[in-house]
């Protein structure tokens, strides 16, 4: 048999560098036409982590400004501009865009034994969509920023002197962005699975990604109407929303969080489909309860589409309140049937504390945190008196923040040995992975008390009685900045130092593992055969970790028996 | 203020749930909302422990001390699959109905003559309230023990009637009338504040809920309330400036704020934003008062909300007295 199949190369560790994805062209124009999944993942990885680290310097800004009551270092106007800018760059071009388009872009093809998604120029021409809807949003700042909320409220969107119509402009391309990489990966997901990878033999973050992307696809177009209606009243006076035309601001309340709602969803599912790589991964083990994890995502992609109304709680009509009300606790269901799956998988586990898994276990408790103070708001009673407060702010950044950002982080850890070929620091990791929880609870755990006591969202001032919980709240902004500052230069010092990663570092048997680190352009050098993603008797540990884990006899076996029965198909074809 | 102002030990350790979560009840709901917060609050912590702990153990007691260790465990049960779906379903199911029933308590407004209605009127970036006399106040008084129901409008955008001691919210709508109740059980003073965000003074759109002891102290107060009594006119001209949220935006200082100051505004001429120019004297005052896009000044938004029907003649006389007097210098 020739050497040149992957599963013996891996095997080998390999002498010399072969060539790979990075270094097989170069040249700015070899990026910026690429049409190679892994390329553009990577694009997308770089341009999202200059958007978040905007947005997140604005937290800074704004957390220090908060540090005492009355004014510190910035003015209302300036402080409102940062809020709302922090929260739509987060959302629209950090969170969104995050897990999907950055690192699902790299991941899925590899996941299938693909080449590449189904549709590649799509898939680049998402890319220049996000840039273009950054560019747009950069754009806004310099033409009077934005001061409305990321939330676009009118009439006050629609009065205010600021760059209502060039923001919006910008995260109506972003969606197309957004909608173009939903349908990519629905058909790759759907049509690209090798021969012998049925659904229920999908990798579990498949699942995921395929119900993000199918919300992607259903909701971004609502989103799109929602603001091309705003940009015509601004611009041609058309009254859907303002009373003064005759319009009705709940109208927009209505269209914005029929998309936003089941946006929270986009962002924390793919968070959801990692989380279930890495517990499964580093526990050694296959999941507990394969096919309650997959449904659960699709419950929650459905679920997610009915519960809108949940932000209207003290506005819109008692009978309303009360279905939404009932509705929202549905999601709670397949939420937590996702926990207590995590949890029973790591049962009798061979559980390892690498980096990925502590960000994984960060995730844990701080997504039980977010998704328990859940119930405080879905309870009507309760969510009257902590609506619009601090309490929602930090049961949304349990969520989004320690549920999808550290998700992400982890899933960076757990893949960044494939895409770069290097290993990072793992005491720095820890380190940095412990940083940020501790940084993350105190900057947040205070907000629920405050919101508790009374402390309305979106303030640029606030009463005395609330300066201790801002206080630490500021504090642990700046533990959590440095704790992430260290995650970055841990990841960018070891493309030059890290030591050389082997094909598969972690002992996963999904087939992106199969493939060299960092992968040859098409992936795979031969057509890779399905197999069981979780069966962990594919791998056995090499030796040593510059060797890794190597296929073992039985998964060489399956791949020589593929290989006999394509030979096979090629001389009845001939 | 102290640097980190951290509660010392011998408080913490006398302190109660109400001093870390919900304040003081001052209103009827308040015992119930309260009731059902710490019911979740104690389910909560349940399942969080339950996380944690087992989180914790699992790590420690399955820790990898080798590459290639045994694993084991079931990889379905469905006796557990069923278990925790129903009894989180059980759980969020009750929450859902006690959460409702509470909810409509608040959301139904008392019928009957005998509850007292306030109209209340917000706009960027000041409350008022108008009380069924006529009378008009920028803090909202209200009798103990006695059922207030509130009609709420908006001028401009959307804010929020927020009164936590009451565990009580709403939003108040632009084109809409938002009608809320509630019983105060409690004489004293209590925050009102904005809670949906409306630009730039949003935080500082706040006012006071006074409780008076009981309806008849109530009573003998609105009966008396007149708050220019006895006052110079240039002084009861400064009450009306400074109680009907012109200070939000105007001063008299000379600087300019959200709002050209005011210093000067009688006898200085002026370029508004059409071109045109005027030398801006007490009619311009009153016009601006009571319709204020007619003419704005260059360079502002015209972002001020229109007092008409809402001060009388005698106040806008009132203001004019003030502001002649702060222009003379």
């Amino acid at each position: 048999m020739t050497s040149t199949s992957v599963i013996d190369k891996t095997a080998q560790g390999g002498d010399q560098e072969p060539e790979n994805f990075l270094t097989c062209a170069s040249g700015v124009k070899s990026w910026l036409g690429t049409l190679d999944h892994k390329r553009i993942g990577i694009m997308y990885l770089i341009c999202i982590t200059f958007a978040f680290t905007a947005a997140g310097l604005m937290a800074l800004v704004i957390r220090s400004e908060l540090f005492f009551p009355g004014e510190q270092l910035v003015s209302p106007s300036t402080y409102n501009q940062l809020f709302t800018l922090h929260g739509a760059m987060m959302v629209f071009l950090f969170i969104i865009p995050g897990i999907p388009a950055a690192l699902g872009n790299f991941v899925i093809p590899m996941m299938l034994g693909a080449k590449d998604v189904a549709f590649p120029k799509l898939n680049l021409t998402s890319w220049y969509l996000w840039v273009t809807g950054a560019i747009f949003f950069v754009c806004a700042l310099g033409f009077g920023g934005l001061d409305t909320g990321w939330t676009l409220y009118p009439p006050y969107s629609t009065t205010t002197s600021s760059a209502v119509v060039l923001s919006v402009l910008g995260a109506f391309i972003l969606g197309f962005s957004s909608i173009a990489t939903g349908i990519n990966f629905v058909v790759t997901i759907q049509k690209m699975r090798p021969e012998g990878m049925g659904w229920f033999q999908m990798p579990l973050s498949l699942w995921a990604f395929y119900a993000t992307a199918v919300i992607q696809v259903l909701a971004t177009p609502v989103l799109g109407i929602t603001l091309l209606m705003l940009i015509a009243e601004r611009t041609l006076d058309v009254g859907f929303f303002s009373p003064s035309m005759g319009g009705d601001p709940v109208l927009f309340q209505h269209f914005f969080w029929f998309y936003s709602h089941p946006a929270v969803y986009i962002m924390i599912l793919p968070a959801m489909g990692v989380i279930s790589e890495l517990i499964t991964t580093f526990s050694h083990k296959r999941p507990f309860s394969y096919s309650f994890i997959a449904y659960s995502s699709i419950a929650i992609a459905i679920f997610g589409f009915l519960v809108w109304g949940h932000h209207m709680f003290t506005t819109q009509s008692p009978v309303a309140n009360m279905i939404f009300s009932l509705l929202t606790f549905s999601v709670s269901i397949p939420s937590a049937v996702k926990v207590f799956n995590w949890l029973t998988t790591m049962y009798k586990g061979s559980i390892s504390l690498a980096t990925p898994m502590m960000h994984a276990l960060s995730f844990l408790l701080l997504f039980t945190i977010g998704g328990l103070t859940g119930l405080f708001l879905g309870t009507l009673a309760t969510d009257i008196p902590l609506h619009d407060t601090y309490f929602v702010v930090a049961h949304f950044h349990y969520v989004m923040m320690g549920g999808t950002f550290v998700a992400f982080l982890g899933a960076l850890y757990y893949w960044w040995p494939k895409m770069f070929g290097r290993m990072y620091n793992e005491f720095w990791g820890r380190i940095a992975a412990v940083g940020v929880f501790i940084g993350f609870n105190l900057t947040f755990f205070p907000q629920f008390i405050a919101g508790s006591q009374g402390m309305p969202r979106r303030y640029f001032d606030y009463l005395p009685q609330f300066t201790v919980y801002h206080q630490w709240s500021t504090v642990g902004a700046f533990v959590l900045g440095g704790s992430i500052l260290i995650a970055a230069l841990n990841l960018l010092s070891s493309l030059r130092n890290g030591a050389k990663a082997p094909a598969n570092p972690w002992g996963s048997p999904g087939l992106e593992w199969v493939a060299a680190s960092p992968p040859s352009h098409y992936n795979f050098d031969e057509d890779v055969p399905g197999r069981d993603p979780y069966d962990m008797e594919l791998v056995e540990w090499g030796g040593s970790p510059e060797v890794g884990y190597v296929p073992s006899a039985k998964a060489k076996a399956a791949f020589e028996e593929h290989r006999k029965k394509i030979a096979a198909q090629s001389r009845g074809a001939h | 203020m102290g640097l980190l102002n951290i509660p010392s030990l011998p408080s913490m350790s006398a302190l109660q749930p109400q001093d870390i979560w919900m304040p003081e009840q001052a209103s009827t709901f308040a015992e119930n909302v309260d009731w059902l917060f710490y019911g979740i609050l104690y389910i909560c912590i349940f399942f969080f422990v339950l996380v944690t702990a087992l989180t914790v153990y699992f790590v420690v007691k399955y820790r990898r001390k080798s590459p290639m260790q045994e694993t084991g465990g079931p990889t379905h049960n469905w006796f557990l699959e069923i278990t925790w779906c129903a009894i989180p379903l059980a759980i969020v199911g009750w929450m859902w109905f006690e959460g409702f029933r509470g909810f409509m308590e608040m959301r139904s407004s008392p019928k009957g003559a005998d509850a007292l209605r306030v109209i209340v009127n917000a706009q960027k970036w000041s409350w008022d309230f108008t009380y069924p006399n006529g009378a008009m106040t920028q803090d909202l008084h209200v009798p103990a023990n006695h059922k207030v129901v509130l009609s709420l409008n908006s001028l401009d955008v959307l804010h929020s009637f927020y009164v936590n001691t009451f565990r009580t919210k709403m939003d108040v709508v632009p084109g809409r009338i938002n009608e809320i109740w509630f019983e105060p059980t409690m004489a004293g003073e209590f925050t009102l504040q904005c809670a949906e965000y409306c630009g730039d003074e949003h935080s500082r759109m706040r006012s006071k809920v006074i409780v008076h002891e009981d309806k008849a102290a109530f009573d003998t107060w609105l009966e008396s309330y007149d708050p220019y009594k006895g006052l110079e006119p240039i002084a009861a001209g400064k009450l009306v400036f400074e109680s009907k949220g012109c200070t939000q935006c105007h001063n008299v200082t000379g600087t300019n704020q959200i709002g050209p100051t005011l210093k000067g505004v009688i006898g200085r001429e002026r370029e508004f934003a059409d071109g045109t120019k005027m030398v801006t004297d007490a009619n311009y005052v009153r016009e601006s008062v009571l319709d204020s896009k007619a003419k704005v000044v260059k360079g502002f938004d015209p972002v001020m909300p229109n007092y008409k029907g809402r001060i009388s003649d005698k106040e806008i006389g009132f203001l004019i007295e003030y502001l002649t007097e702060v222009s003379k210098n």
